[in-house]
């Protein structure tokens, strides 16, 4: 069941201070907002920033376009690591 | 033998399942399309006249998308999550399932039959 309209997006409250931050700056795609608040939904003013989101090892860097509002901020910061099988060599060759 | 939306003609079956046939299509939207072009569901598909066809032809275009066109929303849908890298997208370019399922087990609809572990004979072979 999705998210009640009534209670608008989640976004964790100090990222919205540190969004309007960003946004008086002159140069806002230079600043990068670091943030472990994967659960945030990305929000219209977010367009043109970049954030750094945490994946539980490092802070990776996600640029927000248009077409990611409405999804949260974790989804572009993969946790896994996969790096094939071992018997898996005949598709590299 | 009616053609509606393409090229489905389904012989001899009352409406509200002929129009199933198409794409986009299930029973609650067939009785919906039936209802607005005001033809019975129990009317049987080589009863129509041209009349019929025609209303629910209209009735169609009105309210669904159907066929190609909606085959064509679902594919550009999961492009967009393709091209964003956002995790559902990787998760189809692997071809693994999207919602959280496991796949320590299980998932074979989406990884396809199973593929044998390979030994080491086969690196030998090469």
């Amino acid at each position: 069941m999705p998210r009640s309209v009534k209670k608008g997006p989640f976004v964790e409250k100090y990222l919205n201070k540190k969004i309007a931050n960003a946004q008086k700056e002159t140069n806002p795609n230079k600043r990068v907002i670091t943030t472990y608040s994967r659960r945030s939904t990305i929000i219209p003013e977010m367009v043109g920033l970049t954030f750094a989101v945490h994946n539980g090892r490092k802070f990776l860097p996600v640029f927000i376009t248009e077409n990611m509002v409405g999804h949260k901020l974790g989804e572009f910061s993969p946790t896994r690591t996969f790096m094939g099988h071992s018997g898996d060599r005949k598709v590299g060759k | 033998m009616a053609r509606i939306a393409g090229v489905d003609l389904p012989r001899n079956k009352r409406m509200e399942i002929a129009l199933t046939y198409i794409y986009g299509l299930g029973r609650k939207a067939a009785n919906v399309v039936l209802k607005h072009a005001g033809v019975s569901p129990d009317k049987k598909s080589d009863d129509l006249d041209e009349n019929d066809v025609r209303k629910i032809r209209d009735a169609i275009e009105a309210n669904y998308r159907v066929e190609g066109d909606l085959r064509r929303d679902v594919q550009m849908n999961i492009k967009r999550l393709m091209d964003l890298g956002a995790y559902r997208g990787t998760r189809h370019k692997r071809n693994l399932p999207v919602r959280g399922q496991r796949t320590h087990t299980n998932a074979r609809t989406r990884k396809g039959p199973r593929r044998m572990a390979v030994k080491k004979m086969g690196a030998v072979k090469k």
